[in-house]
């Protein structure tokens, strides 16, 4: 991790000229620790609940508001009991969760075992129509609360592998051995939730009531949620400020000019025309760090013309015909890294980053990148197809540069074209219901700090989020074995071996590793990010 | 054919009438005769082109159509012949921009984005490394293609409809009318997506199409209010009282007295569409590489505005110098066709 | 005039049904809005199809339209994605977008009219050839660019106005985003009017007042300019609704979550609900907007009659 860390300095220094992690310097006056932070934020997509939020700014409110069995370092994206006092398991398949004593809830209710399996029962129920309910798919009885056939019903309202078995303990029993399922348990979709989130469930989404260090003062749908510190929380990382605003910005370029005008405090996702100003704007008020968020470009396996060996030499050549360096750096200004295989540099190497897997294949050279493609037979079709929604991000600037880099790699104009999709709600129809006809993005940010959330859900046999179709048996049986592993450093050890495949089959394409960068002003200090890109909200400080 | 109207000393009173607090009564009936006895005989003056005719300045020999006369009097007139001169210019880029260009668009560099002017690279080069230069010539012939017809189809269609409903009023007004709402109704994100993402291709012709059928409304607004004060004047009703038809008193008198807005109208319609193209390219329903257009390299450019300004410049310079050749034109054959002014 | 009046309200009948109609099969053929809410993820195959259900995606159009139609009637426009009802998205960003497209049609009404009266009467001089010249920038450089510039410098170099509009958006910080979203619309005006003045300004009656030796004054407002405002209060009409619908950019660059904003979400997130509830009340102030310009040729004009 700390090897990571250097390396975004290093590519930093150049044209950032920022701190990594923490920033901001000792100076003027003392701290208030009633002082509000504000910060930048968007319209969720969804409702803000546990299981129904899988994007970053409804998970920001989460992060803020609530507190799971575990919780991941901001810092080092290492997973560490948070409202647990134990986690056991004996063959990684029955697992036992003791919580701590005197956990309470913002509104004063106690946090107990209940507050657990309600939560995951209600979101795992089909009826609830909670979109984070797969979360719970190796816990046993899913199947009857969830029926994968659209039109049945559920055939119970619980799940038989949750047992409460006390107050403060309960048991989960899954249908398979997991052996990195706790390392999971700190995402937001496994949070425990109050009596209130039940018995008035319209109220809780109105002010939504956690565990966390903050309380919702005040949520105004579309515009800002207020929240204040909560004086009872006991967990170790208190509030060291007053509390916090999120206000909603229709733009990120807009929350970056109010944050340069005095008016907001934090602007996280700085936008990608920003990052060249952001040096000279912000100095050493900028932060950029690793982010558990990789960039990929995904083949349709479900295309005759991209399976078998011939088309794995093309799609090597492809993915050395892009100029990795180049695109970063003038593109991104260095707030990118070249990926170097297919999960993310936050996992550390004792979480299975390994800098080694893609090798050849993730570096930039034409000569070969044009010789793998001609011995494969050239591109399918004659041309190569890239699609991307544009309608967020910048992926219309890194499409074109990945399209020049293929063209000169391939000394032929237009041997690649972009084929923008103007919605993300389009884009993402059309790849689900396989309609690819070449290469097309697939972004990756991780569920929690583990290898196998970066392996398993993509490439895995028809997994969850494996859009291109890949599937490999020796892949699968290696996965397998690695979520059998009696332990996790065993189970890490396994999926680099699965990993290796890919550096084989190359699946997707690595481009880059995707950094969180934010801006802060004056008002604050000690701003860091989250290897999740989100704020350390409640690290900051405020001066007076 | 000269208006005949511009002789007229009542053409002054209903107006000044209204000015001074008048009854809203316009003309007395008598006036209306006299008016009508007038215009009927311009009107017979033109109809069989005495040669001679005491009201036209012009050699026998000319025809003298009213669009003749504005012909003639364009060619003499320096405006015109300077936007002239600008369009064939663009016309000539467009049709061969690797004359003009010094290389080819397509051949960028990463190494070089967002570099500025340099000596065999006048304008610098973009964010993919471009050069500037040679992408606004090439890109001149989508953008000038997609203007021109796209302004030409608007006001054609709007033209047509507008008149149409405010010449005849009534039941055609209430339905065209009704119908142009609907239109002005239809956000440009939604009708580009739907529009467009299910057309394939990316070529011009789909997003002219696309533009034209947004944009006509605006044209048959104007066209329909212009219509509706022109055929207010007097010689128009005298016209019809003489049994003129309607085709030939709309094409005839209502037109030229009702087309000055609509000139204006759509020239600048004719910018606003080029960089519209841009608008629909970045929502990846517009023109798609390896079409290059001004607009796509705008709004490419334009979030780069503090560290690259020129990568916006020029292209919107080259917009402008467009859009100027165009309103010049047109305020030409505005003039042109106004007699007063001879 | 009565009469005229409410039968053009009566037709709203027709262009109401239309509209949504029209504008709910657009937001139909945008496809299925449901797989975006589980993110880079492939949608669980059973809660997608609950979550459809739930908003009746999983039936035939008609019947949606059937079923939308009818809540209509009881006040109810749906909901977005995010749980929250459509009227309140209405009731929260109308009034915000009415403040700043009026605010945007007055600052265009008394420049663009004060700018066209002197050019098109002092036509060919150097005032004429700077407006022509700011004309062509300000059609040259997208809006975007200039609301992000104006931003920048006002907000942010001289912090002379608010950068980004704060919720309740007072009249005060709606001046520079309303600057903005003029300005395209004000070359229009400008010329329009400068167009229409110089045109009249050799009219005989004009010659008739100067020779019965009215005062200038008098004569360019109550004869030249009320002569002129046709074409121009046309375009005001019509620019009132694509002000208020077409500020997608403008609002999004100053944090305005009015109209423009919510359908630019709405459209994204491919919500019909959203998008049909603001196009539908869009398509109704185009309307009574046409029917005030009707009404005002009538009063411009007395020689046109209304019918």
């Amino acid at each position: 991790m700390r090897g990571v860390t250097r390396v975004v300095c290093v590519v930093g220094a150049g044209s950032l000229l920022a701190g990594c992690g923490v920033a901001g310097g000792e100076s003027r006056g003392g701290t208030d620790p009633n002082g509000v932070v504000r910060a930048s934020w968007s319209d969720p997509q969804r409702p803000i609940e546990p299981g129904n939020t899988n994007e970053v700014q409804g998970g920001k409110v989460l992060g803020l508001i609530t507190r799971g069995l575990t919780r991941y370092d901001p810092k080092t994206a290492e997973s560490v009991n948070d409202l647990a006092e134990s986690i056991e398991t004996e063959d990684s398949r029955v697992w036992r969760i003791r919580l701590r004593e005197g956990l309470r809830f913002s509104d004063g209710t106690p946090v107990t075992a209940r507050s657990f399996t309600d939560a995951w029962n209600y979101t795992a129920n089909i009826t609830n129509k909670q979109v984070n309910a797969p979360f719970f798919q190796y816990v046993e009885g899913y199947a009857d609360v969830h029926p994968a056939d659209e039109t049945a019903r559920p055939r119970a309202k619980t799940m038989s592998g949750l047992k409460v078995t006390g107050p403060r303990t309960f048991e989960v029993r899954l249908t398979q051995r997991y052996a990195t399922w706790a390392e999971g348990l700190g995402y937001q979709a496994f949070a425990p939730l109050p009596r209130l989130f039940f018995e008035d469930h319209a109220a809780w989404l109105r002010r939504p009531v956690g565990n966390g260090p903050y309380k919702v003062e005040s949520y105004r749908r579309g515009k800002a949620m207020k929240l204040v510190a909560d004086p009872a929380y006991r967990g170790p990382d208190k509030a060291r400020n007053g509390g916090v605003e999120l206000v909603v910005y229709t733009d990120p370029n807009t929350a970056y000019a109010d944050l340069l005008a005095g008016n907001l405090d934090v602007a996280d996702d700085i936008p990608a025309a920003q990052l060249p100003n952001a040096a000279a704007d912000l100095g050493d008020r900028f932060v950029v760090r690793p982010a558990g968020i990789i960039q990929t470009v995904s083949f349709p396996f479900y295309d005759r013309a991209w399976r078998g060996a011939r088309a794995a030499k093309v799609r090597r050549g492809i993915s050395m015909a892009i100029d990795r360096d180049a695109i970063t750096k003038r593109i991104f200004n260095g707030t990118r890294i070249p990926a170097k295989d297919w999960t993310s540099p936050v996992l550390g190497a004792k979480g299975g980053y390994d800098a080694s897997v893609c090798g050849e294949v993730c570096s930039y050279d034409p000569k070969k990148a044009r010789r793998l493609i001609e011995e494969g037979g050239g591109l399918p079709g004659g041309k190569l197809v890239l699609t991307s929604n544009v309608d967020t991000g910048s992926h219309r600037d890194w499409m074109d540069a990945v399209c020049h880099s293929v063209d000169k790699a391939l000394g032929r104009e237009h041997s690649c074209v972009v084929n923008p999709v103007g919605t993300f709600a389009d884009y993402r129809t059309q790849v689900t219901d396989r309609k690819m006809t070449g290469p097309f993005r697939a972004g990756w940010q991780m569920d929690y700090p583990n290898i196998e959330n970066f392996l398993s859900k993509l490439y895995y046999t028809d997994a969850s989020s494996n859009d291109g179709g890949h599937s490999n048996p020796e892949f699968d049986r290696l996965i397998d074995q690695a979520n059998a592993a009696p332990s996790a450093a065993a189970a890490v050890a396994g999926f680099k071996d699965a990993e290796r495949i890919l550096a084989r089959d190359v699946p997707a394409i690595p481009l880059w590793y995707q950094n969180g960068s934010a801006g802060f002003s004056e008002r604050v200090r000690d701003v860091a990010l989250d290897p999740f890109s989100v704020p350390v909200y409640q690290a900051i400080t405020v001066t007076r | 054919m000269r208006d005949p109207h511009s002789e007229r000393p009542d053409d002054v009173d209903p107006l000044a009438n209204a000015g001074t607090g008048g009854p809203e009564l316009p003309n007395s009936t008598e006036v209306g005769i006299d008016v009508a006895t007038e215009e009927a005989e311009s009107l017979e003056n033109a109809d069989y082109t005495h040669p001679g005719d005491p009201g036209t300045a012009t050699s026998a020999t000319e025809a003298r159509s009213l669009w003749g006369h504005a012909w003639r009097d364009l060619r003499r007139n320096p405006i015109f012949l300077v936007s002239a001169l600008l369009i064939v210019f663009l016309v000539f880029v467009s049709l061969w921009p690797s004359v003009v260009a010094g290389g080819s668009p397509y051949d960028c560099d990463l190494a070089h984005s967002r570099e500025g002017a340099s000596g065999s690279h006048p304008f610098g080069f973009d964010l993919q490394g471009c050069d500037v230069y040679n992408r606004t010539v090439y890109g001149a012939r989508a953008s000038v293609s997609v203007g021109v017809f796209a302004t030409l189809g608007a006001a054609l269609l709007g033209t047509v409809l507008g008149g149409l409903a405010g010449y005849f009023g009534g039941w055609w007004d209430g339905v065209l009318s009704r119908i142009t709402e609907i239109f002005f109704g239809i956000p440009i994100l939604l009708g580009g997506l739907v529009f467009l993402s299910v057309v394939p291709s990316g070529s011009i012709w789909p997003v002219i199409g696309f533009i034209v059928l947004l944009g006509w409304p605006q044209i048959a607004r104007i066209a329909r209010g212009s219509v509706i004060t022109a055929k207010q004047n007097d010689y128009v009703q005298a016209a019809r009282s003489l049994g003129a038809s309607n085709s030939r008193i709309m094409l005839r008198h209502v037109l030229p007295n009702a087309v000055a807005p609509i000139i204006v109208v759509a020239t600048i319609a004719l910018g606003t569409y080029i960089a519209l193209e841009a608008t629909l390219s970045y929502l990846g329903v517009g023109l798609k590489p390896p079409t290059i257009s001004w607009g796509q390299d705008i709004s490419t450019a334009a979030p780069q505005y503090r560290n690259a300004p020129h990568m916006l410049l020029w292209p919107a310079a080259w917009l402008s110098v467009t859009v100027l050749a165009f309103i010049m034109l047109g305020d030409a054959v505005r003039d042109a066709l106004d007699p007063k002014l001879r | 005039m009565g009469r005229y009046v409410i039968r053009r309200l009566l037709q709203m009948i027709p262009v109401f049904i239309g509209s949504t109609f029209l504008i709910f099969l657009m937001v139909y053929a945008l496809g299925d809005p449901v797989t975006a809410f589980f993110g880079d993820r492939r949608p669980d195959p059973a809660t997608a199809a609950a979550i459809r259900h739930e908003y009746n995606l999983d039936k035939p159009l008609w019947q949606q339209y059937l079923i939308y139609m009818g809540k209509i009637f009881t006040g109810d426009f749906g909901t977005a994605f995010n749980g929250e009802p459509v009227v309140d998205l209405m009731a929260r960003a109308w009034p915000i977008t009415i403040r700043l497209a009026l605010l945007a049609v007055f600052f265009q009404a008394i420049v663009g009219i004060t700018l066209g009266v002197l050019s098109g009467l002092r036509r060919g001089r150097a005032l004429d050839t700077s407006v022509l010249l700011a004309t062509l920038v300000v059609i040259s450089i997208p809006t975007f660019v200039m609301g992000y510039l104006l931003q920048y410098l006002f907000g942010v170099n001289w912090n002379i106005a608010p950068v980004s509009v704060s919720a309740a958006a007072p009249l005060d910080e709606l001046i520079l985003p309303a600057i903005v979203l003029a300005l395209v619309s004000l070359a229009y005006t400008t010329r329009l009017t400068r167009t229409s003045v110089s045109e009249n300004a050799r009219a005989d009656y004009i010659r008739t007042a100067v020779a019965k030796g009215l005062p200038g004054r008098r004569i360019t407002v109550r004869h030249l300019l009320r002569n002129s405002l046709i074409p121009v209060v046309t375009f005001l009409g019509i620019d009132i609704g694509n002000l208020m619908g077409g500020a997608i950019v403008t609002e999004r660059i100053f944090n305005i979550q009015g109209v423009g904003y919510q359908l630019y979400q709405g459209i994204l997130r491919q919500n019909a609900p959203t998008v049909v509830g603001f196009v539908t009340i869009l398509v109704i102030i185009f309307l009574l907007a046409n029917l005030l310009v009707d009404l005002l040729y009538a009063v411009l004009d007395p020689r046109i009659r209304l019918a």
